[in-house]
C-alpha cells in the first residue's frame, strides 16, 4: 500500500475541475437552502442545464466559448423561472419533490435518443474544448507543471485558474448579497415567510430572485465542471443532487464559507477512501470485502455521514446553532 | 416470453393468427421498452458485442433499425452502409431480445420466417455465451409486415399499465400513510421496495425455496425491516424533536446508504427471480397476457381490498385514520399515537416489499437501484391523489401506471416516465392538494 500515493492523489482532488465545480454548485445551494429556505432537490437539473447549455451553444451553434457559457447562465435562468412559478406558493417538502421531478425531467430529455444529434444521448458530449482552451494566455509548456500533487497540464490550469476566479468573485458577490437589505429580506423569509409578508414584502417575488440567482451559481458549477470534463447524463442524476447536500450541510448552510469548505472536503474524503479501502482490500486488511465492494462501502459511509450530520449538526463545520437552518 | 405454445394453433387459425402476430409484436417491443431509463445504460466501452448484417438477395439495406434488449436496458442501431450493425452489451451469459423495426425497411419488403413456425421472425432471443459475443441474422423477402392496429396497442398498453399501477399502488399506499401519520416523505421507500425484491431472491434462488413459499417470507421480512427503521431510527428521531425537513434528508442519507449495501450485496448487474420469463397467453381478444402479469395483478387486488377493509374496519385502521387527520386530537383522545405509527411502519414495509417482488417481475430483473428508479413515479401517485391519502394513492398510481404506458404510444419510450413527471408538475400547478386531498393540508 502507497500511503504517499494515497495521499497525492487525495490532495490532487482539491483543484480538480468537478471539485471546483461542486463548490459552486453548494454555494448556489446555500443561497437557495441556506439563506432562503428553500428546499431545492433539483440541482443535478441546474448543473445539467449550465453544462448542456455551453456544450450544445459551442457543438451545434459554433458560438464562442464565452458567449456558450453565458447562454448556459441564461438557460439556468429559465429553468429557474419555469420551475419557481408553479412551486414557489407552496410548502417545502412539495418543493423538494417537484424540483427532483424536474431535473430529472431534464436528464431524461438529455438522454433519450429522440434528440441525440444534439445531446449525444447516453455518450454525452466532448470536443467542445477547443475554443476554450486557445484562450489559453498562459505560455506554452509541454507536460505537467505545477508544485507536489498538484501538477497539471497547461490545459487543465487554464480551467482552474478560471474555476478559482469564478469561485472567488462568486463567494464575494454572495457576502455582499447577503449583507445587503436584500439579504436580510431573504433571510426573514426562511425564518418566518408570514412576518415578512406582514411587512409588506412581495415574498413570491424574493423568493423568485433567490431561486434564479443561486441557480444561476449552480449552472456556474455545471459549466465549469464541463470545461474540464465532458459532459455526460449518467452524471447529473439524483445521487449528484444529494452528495452536493451532503457537501453543504458539512461545511454549514447558512454561511458563506460554509459550502467552499464542505464540498472541499467531500471530495478529498471520497477521494481518499476511493483510494484507502481498495488498497486496505489488497493488502487483505478487508477480508470481507472486494475492491469493488470497497468502492460501494464509500457511498455508504456518504448515506451515513449526511444522517449523522442532520441529525447530530444539522448547522455543519462552520454554522451557529443560533441561526436556523431547518425551519419547522 | 415465448410463443412456441401458442404457434400450432395458430397454424390452424390464420387470420386469428395475424392479430395475434402483431400483438405478439407490440408485447416483443413493450417488454423491450420495460428496462426503464432510469436504469443504468449500456456504456459504450461495454465489453460484450452483438452485431449482425441486414441484407436483402446479397444487397445491403442500410438505416434499418434494431433495437437490443436486455441487462443494461434498451439500445437501438441502424445498419450502416454496408447493411452491418453492431451493440455493445454489458453482460455475458445473459438472454438478449433484438428486434427489427420493420417499419425502417423499404416498401414492400419484411422479415419472412424461413421455418414457418416462428410468429414474429423479427423477434429474436439471443444467447450471449461465454465468449461474449453473437450474430444475428435476419431474412428479409417480399411478405406481410407484423405490424398492429392503434386500437390493439391501446388496449395492451392500458392493460399493462393498470398491471404497472396496481403494483405502483402497493408501493405508494405505504409512502402515503406514512406520510400521513408521520409528516416524513421518506426517499428510503424506495430501498424497502428494493428490499422485498432482495429477499424473494434470497429465499427463492439463493435458499432454492419455492417462489410461493419464498414471496410470503420476503413480504414478512420487509414488515419486520419497516418495524425495525421505526424502532431504530424513526422514532428515536421523533422522541429527538426533527423538523419534517430534517428528517427528509435523514432518509435521503438512509435511501443512499441502503441502496449501495445491496449493491454491495448483488453486484451493478441485473438478477432474475424464478419463472421471470413465463408463456403467454392469449386472455381474450386480442389481449395476451402471461401468467406472471394475472397472477401480479390478482395479488395485488386482494391485498389492496384487504388492506382497503382494515384500514376501514378495524379499530387499528380507524386509529391510522385518526391520526393521519390530526395527531395531537388523536393522542388526546386516548389513541396510542406512536402504536398507530410502529403498525403503519410495519404495513408500509410489507406493502413495499411486496411492490418490489412484482415490480422485479414486471421490469423484469432485480437491481440494486430499481426501487429508486419508480421512486419519483410512486411521489407522483402520491401527490397526484393527495398526499398523505391512502385511497388517493391508489387511484394516483393508477393513473400514473396507465400514464405511463400509453404515453410510449407518442413519445418515444425513453422519455416515458417524463410524462407522469411533468403531470406531477401540472397538478400542483392548479390542484397542489391531489384529486382527494384537502385544501388545508397545504401551508
Amino acid at each position: 500500500m502507497d500511503i504517499l500515493q494515497i495521499l497525492s492523489n487525495t490532495l490532487a482532488q482539491i483543484l480538480s475541475p468537478t471539485t471546483i465545480g461542486f463548490v459552486l454548485a453548494a454555494i448556489g445551494l446555500a443561497v437557495h437552502f441556506g439563506f432562503t429556505g428553500l428546499l431545492n432537490m433539483g440541482v443535478a437539473g441546474f448543473m445539467a442545464v449550465g453544462a448542456y447549455g455551453f456544450a450544445i451553444s459551442i457543438l451545434t451553434f459554433g458560438l464562442p466559448w464565452w458567449l456558450a457559457a453565458l447562454i448556459g447562465i441564461g438557460a439556468a435562468v429559465v429553468f429557474a423561472l419555469i420551475l419557481g412559478i408553479p412551486t414557489l406558493r407552496l410548502r417545502g417538502d412539495y418543493l423538494s419533490i417537484v424540483t427532483i421531478a424536474a431535473a430529472e425531467v431534464v436528464r431524461l430529455l438529455f438522454l433519450t435518443t429522440a434528440f441525440k444529434d444534439v445531446t449525444g444521448s447516453a455518450d454525452g458530449l466532448s470536443g467542445f474544448h477547443t475554443g476554450f482552451r486557445a484562450s489559453n494566455p498562459l505560455p506554452q509548456f509541454s507536460g505537467n507543471a505545477g508544485f507536489g500533487p498538484w501538477s497539471y497540464s497547461r490545459d487543465q490550469w487554464w480551467v482552474i485558474i478560471i474555476g478559482v476566479a469564478v469561485v472567488i468573485v462568486t463567494v464575494l458577490f454572495v457576502w455582499a448579497l447577503m449583507r445587503s437589505p436584500w439579504g436580510r429580506v431573504i433571510k426573514g423569509i426562511r425564518e418566518d415567510e408570514d412576518a415578512v409578508r406582514a411587512l409588506g414584502k412581495n415574498v413570491f417575488s424574493f423568493k423568485m430572485q433567490a431561486l434564479v440567482v443561486g441557480g444561476v451559481i449552480i449552472a456556474l458549477g455545471g459549466i465549469v465542471t464541463a470545461m474540464g470534463t465532458n459532459v455526460n447524463p449518467n452524471v447529473y442524476v439524483t445521487s449528484q443532487t444529494f452528495y452536493i447536500w451532503t457537501a453543504l450541510l458539512l461545511g454549514g448552510a447558512a454561511t458563506i464559507f460554509g459550502p467552499v469548505l464542505g464540498a472541499v472536503l467531500f471530495w478529498v474524503v471520497r477521494a481518499f477512501l476511493s483510494n484507502l479501502l481498495p488498497a486496505l482490500v489488497n493488502i487483505g486488511a478487508l477480508p470481507f470485502l472486494s475492491g469493488e465492494q470497497a468502492q460501494m462501502l464509500v457511498f455508504v459511509l456518504i448515506g451515513i455521514a449526511l444522517m449523522l450530520l442532520v441529525i447530530f449538526r444539522p448547522q455543519g463545520i462552520l454554522g451557529n446553532r443560533k441561526e436556523l437552518t431547518f425551519v419547522k | 416470453m415465448t410463443h412456441a405454445s401458442t404457434t400450432t394453433v395458430l397454424a390452424r387459425r390464420r387470420r386469428l393468427g395475424t392479430v395475434l402476430i402483431a400483438l405478439a409484436g407490440v408485447l416483443f417491443a413493450l417488454w423491450a421498452t420495460m428496462n426503464g431509463p432510469v436504469a443504468a445504460h449500456a456504456a459504450e466501452g461495454d465489453p460484450y458485442r452483438v452485431s449482425g448484417n441486414v441484407q436483402l438477395e446479397g444487397a445491403p439495406l442500410e438505416g434499418v433499425a434494431i433495437t437490443v434488449d436486455g441487462p443494461g436496458g434498451p439500445q437501438t442501431v441502424e445498419t450502416d452502409a454496408d447493411g452491418k450493425w453492431a451493440v455493445a452489451v454489458p453482460e455475458r451469459n445473459a438472454d438478449y431480445t433484438v428486434t427489427l423495426d420493420e417499419s425502417t425497411l423499404p416498401e414492400g419488403i419484411a422479415v419472412v420466417d424461413e421455418s414457418g413456425e416462428d410468429t414474429t421472425p423479427n423477434v429474436k432471443e439471443v444467447h450471449v455465451g461465454p465468449g461474449g459475443r453473437v450474430s444475428v441474422n435476419f431474412f428479409i423477402g417480399e411478405g406481410e409486415r407484423h405490424t398492429t392496429s392503434f386500437f390493439d396497442q391501446l388496449v395492451e398498453r392500458i392493460i399493462n399499465g393498470l398491471n404497472f399501477g396496481l403494483m405502483l399502488a402497493l408501493a405508494s399506499i405505504g409512502l402515503s400513510l406514512v406520510y400521513g401519520t408521520t409528516g416524513i416523505s421518506n426517499f428510503a421507500h424506495a430501498e424497502m421496495v428494493t428490499f422485498g425484491a432482495l429477499m424473494a431472491y434470497l429465499f427463492s434462488v439463493v435458499i432454492s425455496l419455492p417462489i410461493w413459499v419464498a414471496i410470503p417470507i420476503a413480504v414478512l421480512l420487509s414488515a419486520a425491516f419497516g418495524y425495525l427503521l421505526d424502532t431504530g431510527l424513526w422514532r428515536p428521531l421523533r422522541r429527538k424533536g426533527l423538523g419534517v425537513v430534517q428528517l427528509m434528508i435523514v432518509s435521503i442519507g438512509l435511501s443512499l446508504a441502503l441502496r449501495y449495501v445491496f449493491q454491495m450485496f448483488i453486484g451493478g448487474g441485473t438478477i432474475q427471480l424464478p419463472g421471470s420469463a413465463p408463456e403467454s397467453l392469449n386472455l381474450f381478444g386480442s389481449v395476451r397476457l402471461t401468467w406472471v402479469d394475472l397472477t401480479s395483478m390478482g395479488v395485488s387486488i386482494v391485498v389492496i381490498v384487504a388492506f382497503a377493509l382494515w384500514l376501514q374496519r378495524s379499530r387499528i385502521g380507524k386509529a391510522t385514520r385518526a391520526v393521519s387527520d390530526n395527531p395531537s386530537l388523536a393522542s388526546a383522545s386516548g389513541i396510542d399515537v406512536d402504536g398507530v405509527v410502529r403498525v403503519v411502519w410495519i404495513v408500509s414495509g410489507a406493502l413495499a416489499g411486496l411492490g418490489g417482488v412484482l415490480w422485479a417481475y414486471f421490469r423484469p430483473g432485480i437491481k440494486w437501484d430499481m426501487g429508486s428508479s419508480i421512486l419519483l413515479l410512486i411521489f407522483a401517485a402520491v401527490i397526484l391523489g393527495g398526499l398523505g391519502t391512502a385511497y388517493g394513492a391508489l387511484i394516483g398510481s393508477l393513473i400514473v401506471g396507465v400514464l405511463v404506458e400509453v404515453s410510449s404510444l407518442w413519445i418515444p419510450a425513453d422519455l416515458k416516465y417524463v410524462a407522469a413527471l411533468v403531470i406531477l408538475i401540472l397538478i400542483l400547478l392548479f390542484r397542489p392538494q391531489g384529486i382527494l386531498g384537502r385544501r388545508e393540508r397545504i401551508g
